[in-house]
C-alpha cells in the first residue's frame, strides 16, 4: 500500500510564509502564460520540474482570459471571489475576463498556511488568511512579467509602463492587452523580489461596491454543481445506509429492484448498499424494493434523551481532562459571597446544506477521476487511491463548487467520496458513477455537530466581582481517532470541544475549564463555527446570568472584564453605540448582547426581540460589529455576517437531530427546520476599521446570535433558556 | 411516452407518468438549473412555473402536466424576470447559489401578480423557498428593488 497519509494534518510547524508558496515559476503553453508554484524555486521558463508537475496559481491566455486556481474550496462563502480580489489587486486584469477554478493535488503549492501549511484544506475561516500573501504575490509577479515583456518588446524602460484594466500602456502611447503580451511574458523569469502595493494604493481590497464575479451564473441556472455533472455513460447511485449508527449489512435481497427497467446493479460497499440505475428517479424507486438485514451488534441503540441524560449526569462529576487552570478555583468558591450555577444542553445538529451530498468517480486507462466538493483534497486523494488500488498520482480530483457546505464536506473518512469510488469499483469501473444522496440520506447520515453539555459555575465576592469561573464540557471528541487527532487533541483535550471556553477573554483571577469525552458511534463533525457554536452560547449566556447576580449592566460588566482585549472591547463598544444600548425601546421589545471571538475574528451582536406568544420568540433586528482585520470584500463580510446570523438563529430556534432507540427521527426539512424568510431579522453590520492581516468571516458571525437572543429573552420573560433549541428550552 | 412543453419546446420523453417533473427536466431533458433539495415540497429549490404559476416540480408528476406550459430558470423571460435576475446579481444576493433558481422563479411569479409586495406578501410567497445560506435579507431587498424599478 502507499505511504500512510500524514497523520498530522495541519500539525506541521508554521512555515515562514514569505518563502514557502512564493517560489514562483512560469510556464509557456499553448494556453498562454502561467504563474505558479515551482518546487525548488529556480524559475527558468519552460523547463518542467522533475518531481512535481508545475502547479499554477494564475494563467492568462492569448485572448486575455485569466484563470485563477484556488487552493480554497468554494461552498458559497465567497472564497473564490476573495482570492480573485487579492490576485486582481496586484494584477490589474479586467474583472469580466476572470474565472476561478478549484485546484488540488499539490500541498506544496496549495497547503493551508494558516493551518500549518502541510496540507490543503478549507476550514477554520482561514481562506483569506492563507491566501493573503500567496495570491497577491502571484498576481504581482504576473503583472511584473507582463510589464517586462512589453518593455523588451517596445525597447523602453519597464518603469515607464503602466498596467491596469488588462492593458499595458507606455508613455509614448503604445498599448498592448495582457493577452497579447502573455506568450512573450512566459519567456521571462519571475522576479525574485515581488513588492506588494501599500494599503494606501489599494483599489480592489476594501471596495464595498465591488461585486462578486460569480453572481450572474447563480441567477440564470448555469452555475455547475456536482449534482449537475454529466459524463458519457454515467450512472446514478442512491444509498441505503444503516438505520442505526455502527450497524453493518448482514445480507440483502435486491431481486425485485434489479427487475426494474433502468436498474444496472445493486451492490454492497463498506458503508451500505448502493442502488445503481441509469437515472436518479429509477434508482430512488428501486431503492424502496431492496430488503436489507442489518447487523446491529455494535450499533448505537440509545435515544438522544438517554445520551444527553448521561452527559448531564457526567457534567456533575469532575472533568476527566483540564483545558485551563488559572489560580485556585476551589479557594475562590470557598470564599465566595455567592455563587451562580447553570447547566446548558445542546442537541446534535445537521449541516443540511441545500445540495445533498454527492460525488462522482470514473476510471479511465488507470487514472481515477473524482468530482466533488473536495474540502480536504490531499486526504481524499489518498483515500480514493487506497480504495481504487492505484497510486495517489493516478487520482485526479476535480473540485466542484457546492450548494453549501458548513463543514459537511470536510470529513475524515471522506464518506461521500469513498462511496463514489467504492460503487464505481464494485461495478468493475464499467461506468462513471455519481452517488447522489437524497435529503433523507443527508439528514440521517450522521456527521452532526456533537451534542454537548456545559456545567457552569461562577463565584462572586461581596462587591459582585467575579473571583472564580468553572466550566465542565461533556461531549464527544470530533478529532480523536481520526487523522486530526495529533493536530487537535492534546492531553485528552480536543481543541474543537473547548475553543471559546478555555479562551474566554474575560479577566477573572481563578478559572477552571475541563472536558470529559463521551463515547458513542454517532458520527460527528465540524459544523459551521465548530466549538464556538456551543461554547459561545454557554459562556455568553452565563455571563449574562452573572451580570444579573452582580447587579451590573451586561455591557458594562463585559467592558470591565475585557480590559486586556482591545479588539473585543472595541467591537462591543461599536455595537452598543450603533444599537443604542441603554436607550428606551418600543413597547414589547427587548435587547440582549453577546461578543465572541472565533478563528481570530471578533464579533459582537445586539439582538432586539419581541414575543408573539409567551413561549415563542421573534428576532426583529440584529446589530453586528465585526473585526476581521482588513475587510478584503466588505460587502461579502456583511453577507457572511447575515448568513452566519441566519444559520445560527435557525439552529437555536428549532433545529435538533434526535434519535429514538438509535434511529434518527428527522428525515427532511419538515421536521428539521432551518430558518425561513419570515424568521429573518433585519440585520445591520458594522465593520471595525483595521489594518491587521485578514482573519475570516465564514463562521464567526454565528456564535453570538444564540446568546444575544437568549439574553434578550431573559429581559422579556425572566427565563433563562438553557436547553437548546428554544422550541424546547422556552417551553421547559 | 409523455409529451412535455418546456420553455416553448415540446419534448417526447420516455417516462412513467409517476415520474416527478423535476427528474424529467433535469435528467431526461437535461436542463439542470432546476435543483433537487428535498423531494418533498419542503425547500423550493425545484420551483418551476406551470402556466405561470410556481409549483414544486419534485411533487408534480409528468403524467399530470401534459399540455401545460412549463417554464424553468433557463426559459424564464420578460421584463419582470430580467429585472429580477439583474437586481439579484447587482445586489449579490446568492452565496452558494443552489437555492437561487427556485428563489427567482418564486420571486418572478410574485412580482408578476403583485406589483408592490409588502414584507408580509414576500413572506407568504417566499416562505416555501429555503436558503440554507440565509440570504433572505437580500432576497427581500431585491424584491423591493425590482418592484421599484418596474414601477419606474
Ligand atoms: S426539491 Fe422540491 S421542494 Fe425541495
Ligand atoms: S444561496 Fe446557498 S442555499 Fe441559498
Amino acid at each position: 500500500m502507499y505511504a500512510r497519509f500524514p497523520k498530522a494534518v495541519g500539525n506541521l510547524p508554521k512555515l515562514p510564509t514569505s518563502r514557502r508558496g512564493f517560489l514562483l515559476g512560469a510556464l509557456a503553453t499553448a494556453a498562454g502564460l502561467t504563474v505558479g508554484f515551482r518546487l525548488g524555486g529556480e524559475a527558468s521558463a519552460q523547463e518542467k520540474p522533475a518531481v512535481h508537475p508545475f502547479q499554477p496559481y494564475i494563467a492568462i491566455a492569448p485572448d486575455g482570459k485569466v484563470t485563477i486556481y484556488s487552493s480554497q474550496f468554494e461552498m458559497g462563502q465567497g472564497a473564490y471571489f476573495g482570492i480573485a480580489t487579492l490576485v486582481n489587486e496586484e494584477l490589474g486584469a479586467e474583472w469580466s475576463q476572470i474565472t476561478v477554478e478549484g485546484a488540488a493535488s499539490n500541498p506544496s503549492a496549495y497547503g493551508n498556511l494558516a493551518l500549518g501549511g502541510a496540507n490543503q484544506g478549507t476550514g477554520g475561516s482561514s481562506s483569506m488568511a492563507t491566501s493573503w500573501e500567496r495570491y497577491r504575490k502571484a498576481g504581482a509577479a504576473m503583472r511584473l512579467m507582463l510589464v517586462e515583456a512589453a518593455a523588451r518588446e517596445w525597447d523602453v524602460p519597464a518603469a515607464e509602463i503602466t498596467a491596469g484594466n488588462g492593458v499595458l500602456t507606455h508613455a509614448s502611447g503604445k498599448t498592448a492587452t495582457y493577452g497579447e503580451m502573455a506568450m512573450k511574458a512566459a519567456d521571462i523569469a519571475p522576479p525574485d523580489e515581488i513588492p506588494l502595493k501599500p494599503a494606501s494604493e489599494w483599489t480592489q481590497i476594501g471596495d464595498a461596491s465591488l461585486k462578486r464575479y460569480d453572481s450572474k451564473m447563480k441567477t440564470d441556472g448555469t452555475a455547475p454543481y456536482t449534482i449537475d455533472l454529466k459524463l458519457p455513460g454515467m450512472m446514478t447511485a442512491v444509498m441505503i445506509h444503516p438505520p442505526k449508527f455502527g450497524a453493518t449489512v448482514e445480507a440483502f435481497d435486491a431481486t425485485e429492484a434489479k427487475a426494474l427497467k433502468g436498474v444496472v446493479d445493486v451492490v454492497q460497499i463498506p458503508r451500505g448498499v448502493a442502488v445503481v440505475a441509469d437515472n436518479m428517479w429509477t434508482a430512488i424507486k428501486a431503492r424502496d424494493l431492496v430488503d436489507v438485514t442489518w447487523n446491529e451488534e455494535n450499533a448505537e441503540t440509545r435515544g438522544t434523551d438517554e445520551i444527553l441524560a448521561a452527559f448531564v449526569e457526567q457534567s456533575a462529576a469532575a472533568p476527566a481532562h483540564s483545558a485551563r487552570n488559572d489560580g485556585d478555583v476551589s479557594a475562590a468558591f470557598a470564599e465566595a459571597a455567592r455563587t451562580v450555577e447553570a447547566t446548558f444542553t445542546f442537541p446534535y445538529l445537521c449541516h443540511a446544506a441545500m445540495e445533498p451530498l454527492n460525488a462522482a468517480a470514473r476510471m479511465t486507462d488507470g487514472v481515477l477521476e473524482v468530482w466533488g466538493g473536495h474540502q480536504m483534497p490531499d486526504l481524499y486523494q489518498y483515500i480514493a487511491s487506497e480504495i481504487a488500488g492505484v497510486a495517489p498520482d493516478k487520482v485526479k480530483l476535480n473540485v466542484m463548487r457546492t450548494g453549501g457546505g458548513f463543514g459537511r464536506r470536510g470529513v475524515m473518512d471522506a464518506d461521500i467520496v469513498a462511496e463514489a469510488v467504492e460503487v464505481a469499483k464494485a461495478l468493475n469501473w464499467a461506468h462513471p458513477v455519481k452517488v447522489q444522496w437524497t435529503r433523507e440520506n443527508d439528514m440521517k447520515g450522521g456527521r452532526y455537530r456533537p451534542a454537548v453539555v456545559h456545567a457552569m459555575k461562577a463565584a462572586l465576592d461581596a462587591d459582585g466581582n467575579i473571583i472564580g469561573w468553572d466550566n465542565h464540557i461533556v461531549s464527544q471528541s470530533i478529532a480523536m481517532g481520526t487523522v486530526f487527532e495529533s493536530a487537535l487533541v492534546h492531553d485528552g483535550v480536543d481543541w474543537s470541544s473547548v475553543e471559546g471556553a478555555n479562551t474566554i477573554p474575560y479577566h477573572i483571577p481563578n478559572v477552571n475549564v475541563g472536558v470529559t469525552n463521551m463515547q458513542s458511534p454517532v458520527p460527528i463533525l465540524f459544523w459551521r463555527a465548530v466549538g464556538s457554536t456551543h461554547t459561545g452560547y454557554a459562556v455568553e449566556a452565563f455571563m449574562d446570568e452573572v451580570a444579573e447576580a452582580a447587579g451590573k449592566d451586561p455591557v458594562e460588566l463585559r467592558m470591565e472584564l475585557l480590559e486586556n482585549h482591545p479588539r473585543h472591547s472595541a467591537a462591543l463598544a461599536l455595537v452598543a453605540e450603533k444599537a443604542g444600548w441603554g436607550s428606551p425601546l418600543a413597547e414589547g421589545r427587548f435587547r440582549g448582547v453577546a461578543v465572541v471571538e472565533a478563528f481570530g475574528t471578533v464579533v459582537a451582536q445586539i439582538a432586539e426581540i419581541s414575543l408573539p406568544s409567551p413561549d415563542q420568540v421573534k428576532v426583529e433586528k440584529v446589530v453586528c460589529a465585526v473585526d476581521c482585520g482588513v475587510a478584503i470584500n466588505p460587502d461579502q463580510v456583511v453577507a457572511q455576517m447575515e448568513g452566519g446570523i441566519g444559520f445560527g438563529l435557525g439552529a437555536i430556534l428549532a433545529e435538533e437531530i434526535t434519535m429514538t432507540e438509535g434511529v434518527v427521527d428527522q428525515e427532511n426539512y419538515d421536521t428539521y427546520t432551518p430558518l425561513r424568510i419570515d424568521q429573518m431579522p433585519e440585520i445591520e453590520v458594522h465593520i471595525v476599521p483595521s489594518e491587521a492581516a485578514p482573519t475570516g468571516v465564514g463562521e464567526p458571525g454565528l456564535p453570538p446570535i444564540g446568546p444575544a437572543v437568549a439574553n434578550a429573552v431573559f429581559k422579556a420573560t425572566g427565563k433563562r433558556v438553557r436547553t437548546l433549541p428554544f422550541s424546547r428550552g422556552m417551553a421547559a | 411516452m409523455v409529451s412535455l412543453t418546456i420553455n416553448g419546446t415540446v419534448h417526447e420523453i420516455d417516462a412513467e407518468p409517476d415520474m416527478p417533473l423535476l427528474w424529467a427536466i433535469r435528467e431526461l431533458v437535461g436542463l439542470t438549473g432546476t435543483k433537487f433539495g428535498c423531494g418533498l415540497a419542503q425547500c423550493g429549490a425545484c420551483t418551476v412555473h406551470l402556466d405561470g404559476v410556481p409549483v414544486r416540480s419534485c411533487q408534480t408528476f409528468v403524467g399530470d402536466v401534459e399540455g401545460a406550459k412549463i417554464t424553468t430558470i433557463e426559459g424564464v423571460d420578460g421584463n419582470v424576470a430580467e429585472t429580477v435576475q439583474a437586481v439579484w446579481a447587482e445586489m449579490d444576493v446568492p452565496q452558494c447559489g443552489y437555492c437561487q433558481s427556485g428563489q427567482i422563479m418564486s420571486a418572478v411569479a410574485l412580482l408578476s401578480e403583485n406589483k408592490n409586495p409588502t414584507d408580509d406578501d414576500i413572506d407568504a410567497a417566499m416562505w416555501g423557498n429555503l436558503c440554507r445560506c440565509a440570504t433572505y435579507q437580500r432576497i427581500r431587498g431585491a424584491i423591493h428593488e425590482t418592484a421599484r424599478r418596474l414601477e419606474a
